[in-house]
């Protein structure tokens, strides 16, 4: 709860500050600064309520329950964020003048992330997920100058507003069955034997809608052209903090509150995650642009993490918390990369390797790490929801199928490291690449590497 | 703690490479692989008293720990490993290799891996390992290699992904029908919980692993990545893919395989058989046509492989360790091979037999170490492979189905096509028309001491083959159990 409302004062502080503060590099330190502050106050939090009572405090007439695992993934992600802030400080200076709001709006994105983590009500979640998803469609279309990005804006705020429609009808149909918006009674009124139709529907919208918003196929048409359009340095919360968080809010309202209904939306589900890996993984092969390949990569990515919603059993939490950190901090690595680099294409960082080899070598590794090759943090975290989901049974030719997949991104991840090592080229930067930059590299790469060898550290 | 040190001094001298220039790195890495060597004597030694075993919790919430142990088979392969990385180090001294840091770098990095795969007794580090061991590999083709490195490592890289991947699916099953909240990937437990399950889930499970190994050793029909990629690697990868990396694949089958599913074994084992028997007979037969020497020994390795896991599947005991002895033997003597290869390369710029010529003449001491590695390589008696492939054949002969004897022969044929292929390359290189190489100049210091560690190994092995033996004679037994 202190975290909830820390990060709303620190959002309105920090629109204040663009009419206190001229110097857009002062702007950005105090946003930094205040990341930090708010890492503080979650960290904080975290330890007070280990010597709480179990459950968890009720907070606002018990729409949210604060636990140990979503405290401890609400500091995670705030920590993802502040390393997300040091590591782009400099590319969103660059985006357009309003520095100051930016990350005002991160900061409210931050606030809906908490909601998400801790509802315990359908409402909370409604108004979880929209005060998670309209800054995105501000920060989409941020860079006004640029047509793409207008674009996206439109794009996302258009589908967007749709998918909150079938939510809201979603929502309704479950209170007509149920009667309630609370998850707990969900779990006591809704039987798998005397299933009501309406809640069936409901539960079929609901999935619909929380897919979209992690981009599951086929409702991810969205994404590739909201990715490539909004600026870069956007696109790298829109598709790892923010994709991390939609996946907790859709893990707890399926385990939660449809936990014991699984049989009646698992297999829609399996197809759903089944379709996300192949349109991400295949189609991501065929882009040429590295950027448009991580927006493909966000999708097939986004099967894996179906996984942990599919399995729905004692290894979710921990396989959704391992994949969103693992997952966010290789891509936000890749993306700040990235943004160092005039060209997105795959052209665009041939001879890196030789140019800037430190460049180079944390691009390998964030690669590897989403690629799934071991000693990073993301083998462990494929491994962790494949456990999950072996433990499930009955579904192991969608593993098999998902190890295939896993096989196909190979195939575009390693494109770019062969083409920062091992052709010939000049690799055109923005700006020469400071110390501070490199250091700040070198520690995301750490990260990724100690994810993959001690995976227990994020796991409580 | 001594066995950490096998896997730590090359993956610290590996890492610390990348930081250094010039010559520097050259003795880092002769001194570096060594001590590894040595290291490896010792740990070799040490298991006719008592195996050395480390044990280390690592991610205890999936029981997983850092588990090594030395048994007869891992020592003896870590002994190979150790032999062949440090005769590629002295081999290759005297070459000049552009951005030498990273290349030998890698290299360590690679050896590191091998003796991973080789010690760990806990499937998930051995899974680790597995990758790690291609990583350094797929760098050093892709960087060093030959025209077309790129998309033939590629390829290679892809596959053997796609393999260990399965291997991965398979392995998280198996840890799953382990009793609720007892997840343990120790071998013994790996072992327990294979040889319970019933039959049919052993059949399919069976492949989920077999593809991975198969791809490594590799089996007919999963060798097409072979031939290109050792074509077009630089030839220390090449020693490297072909004396080691092929080993891991026929090392996983005993070791990973063969104790795990044994239900799922027996049903498919004669599937296997007859694949491999059709490798040796395909691939001595694309041998005979081969110009480019690099192809023909790749070809042959095919061949020899496809002997040993053929009798990998049989069950025999006398065969097992035949195997285990023929997996040092060809290691030694395809290093031997590929030495000389990269000689021939080096001074006459070809590796084509229609242009050489006459190599008794200009370079003697270089065409005697060819003649009596080519030996070894069609196992005549007095060298090590002899020793290895008569054992081979014995086990085939012991199995008792008739099926075995037409196995056993076409097998055989095998053999003599690889004297036909192997005496033909000896002939146009190593004699014919002198005019057709140019005198240069015969074996220097480091190459001569190089092949002199090969040929004596081939020579003493040939003829006392009895440490090997011993080495292995347990391990062989109790995996046929």
């Amino acid at each position: 709860m202190k975290a909830i409302i820390a990060t709303t004062i620190f959002g309105i502080i920090m629109m204040f500050t663009s009419v206190m503060v001229s110097n857009k590099k002062s702007v950005a330190a105090i946003a930094v600064a205040l990341f930090a502050v708010l890492l503080g106050v979650n960290i904080f939090e975290l330890y007070t309520w280990n010597h709480a009572a179990t459950p968890g405090p009720q907070l606002c007439y018990g729409m949210l329950t604060l636990d140990h695992t979503n405290l401890w993934f609400n500091t995670l992600m705030t920590g993802c964020t502040l390393l997300y802030a040091l590591l782009m400080t400099k590319e969103i200076q660059k985006v357009g003048a309003y520095v100051a709001e930016y990350f005002a709006l991160i900061f409210f994105i931050l606030c809906g992330l908490y909601l998400l983590s801790s509802f315990n009500n359908l409402l909370m979640l409604f108004i979880g997920i929209e005060i998670l998803s309209i800054p995105q469609y501000i920060l989409a279309g941020s860079d006004k100058r640029n047509l793409k990005s207008s674009e996206a804006s439109l794009k996302y705020f258009l589908m967007g507003s749709f998918t909150t429609g079938i939510l809201l009808m979603g929502i309704t149909l479950i209170y007509g069955a149920a009667r309630s918006f609370n998850t707990a009674d969900l779990v006591a009124i809704l039987h798998t034997d005397t299933l009501n139709p309406l809640a069936l529907a409901g539960i079929m919208f609901l999935m619909i809608a929380l897919a979209f918003k992690v981009s599951a196929a086929p409702m991810h048409m969205w994404t590739p052209d909201v990715y490539d359009g909004s600026p870069t340095p956007f696109t790298a919360y829109m598709s790892t903090i923010v994709k991390a968080a939609a996946f907790f809010a859709f893990l707890r309202l399926f385990k939660d509150a449809f936990g014991n209904l699984s049989d009646h939306w698992r297999l829609v589900m399996a197809v759903i995650t089944a379709a996300t890996l192949l349109v991400g993984n295949i189609t991501a092969v065929f882009q040429q642009s590295v950027k448009r390949m991580l927006a493909y990569s966000s999708i097939a990515q986004a099967g894996f993490m179906l996984f942990a919603i599919l399995a729905s059993n004692s290894k979710s939490w921990d396989s959704i918390i391992l994949y969103g950190v693992a997952y966010s901090v290789a891509t936000i690595g890749m993306f700040a990369v990235l943004v160092k680099l005039k060209d997105y294409t795959y052209d665009g960082f041939n001879g890196l390797a030789k140019k800037e080899p430190l460049l180079a070598f944390a691009a390998t590794i964030f690669l590897f790490s989403l690629a799934g090759i071991p000693l990073t943090g993301g083998f462990m975290a494929k491994y962790y929801v494949l456990l999950a989901v072996v433990q499930q049974g009955s579904l192991l030719w969608l593993v098999i199928f998902a190890l295939l997949m896993a096989a196909v991104s190979v195939y575009y991840y390693f494109r770019v490291i062969m083409a920062m090592y091992f052709k010939p080229g000049e690799a055109e930067l923005n700006s020469p690449v400071s110390a501070t930059d490199k250091m700040l590299l070198l520690v995301t790469c750490l990260v990724v590497i100690l994810l993959g060898v001690l995976p227990q550290l994020v796991l409580g | 703690m001594v066995l950490l040190l096998l896997i730590l001094i090359p993956l610290l001298t590996g890492i610390l490479s990348f930081a250094l220039k010039g010559d520097g790195v050259k003795t880092l890495a002769l001194i570096s692989s060594m001590a590894t060597l040595a290291v490896s004597g010792y740990v070799s030694g040490a298991n006719f008293t008592a195996p050395l075993a480390y044990n280390h919790d690592w991610i205890p919430a999936i029981g997983t720990s850092i588990s090594l142990i030395a048994d007869g088979m891992s020592s003896m392969l870590c002994l190979l490993t150790g032999i062949v990385v440090m005769v590629v180090m002295i081999a290759n001294s005297n070459k000049e290799t552009p951005n030498a840091g990273p290349f030998y770098g890698f290299m360590l990095l690679a050896q590191a891996g091998l003796m991973g795969v080789f010690l760990a007794s806990d499937a998930l580090l051995f899974y680790v390992f597995w990758e790690l061991a291609l990583i350094p590999v797929y760098f050093l083709c892709s960087s060093w290699g030959d025209e077309k490195r790129i998309a033939v490592t590629f390829k290679f890289f892809i596959y053997t992904f796609l393999g260990s991947l399965m291997m991965l699916a398979g392995l998280i099953f198996l840890v799953m029908q382990m009793p609720e909240g007892h997840i343990s990937y120790a071998w013994t437990d790996i072992v327990a919980t294979g040889k319970s399950l019933a039959p049919g889930v052993q059949q399919w499970l069976f492949w989920l692993f077999f593809i991975a190994f198969a791809i490594k050793m590799p089996i007919f029909p999963f060798h097409t990545w072979q031939p290109d990629a050792y074509e077009q690697s630089p030839t220390p990868v090449t020693i490297i893919l072909s004396a080691l990396m092929v080993k891991m694949g026929l090392f996983a089958v005993l070791r990973w395989l063969l104790p795990v599913l044994p239900a799922g074994v027996a049903y498919w084992s004669d599937t296997v058989i007859v694949l491999s028997v059709i490798g040796i007979v395909y691939a001595s037969l694309i041998a005979i046509v081969q110009t480019d020497i690099k192809r023909l020994i790749a070809y042959s390795s095919i061949a020899h492989m496809g002997l040993m896991s053929a009798v990998a599947f049989t069950h025999s005991s006398v065969g097992m360790h035949g195997i285990m002895v023929q997996m040092f033997n060809h290691g030694i003597n395809i290093t031997g091979m590929w030495l000389i290869v990269s000689m021939i390369e080096n001074r006459w710029g070809t590796r084509d037999m229609g242009k050489l010529g006459g190599m008794a003449t200009s370079a003697p001491q270089m065409a005697i170490a060819l003649v009596i590695i080519s030996l070894a390589n069609i196992a005549l008696p007095l060298t090590n492979g002899f020793v290895g492939e008569f054992m081979l054949f014995n086990g085939l002969f012991r199995a008792d189905t008739t099926g075995h004897i037409v196995v056993m022969v076409v097998a055989g044929l095998g053999v003599i096509l690889g004297a036909v292929y192997t005496l033909n390359m000896v002939q146009k290189a190593a004699y014919g028309e002198v005019t057709k190489m140019v005198i240069s100049k015969d074996l220097s210091v480091n190459e001569y001491a190089g092949l002199a560690i090969i040929i004596s190994l081939v020579i003493f092995l040939g003829v006392y083959p009895k440490p090997l033996l011993d080495l292995t004679a347990d391990i062989a037994s109790a995996i046929v159990k």
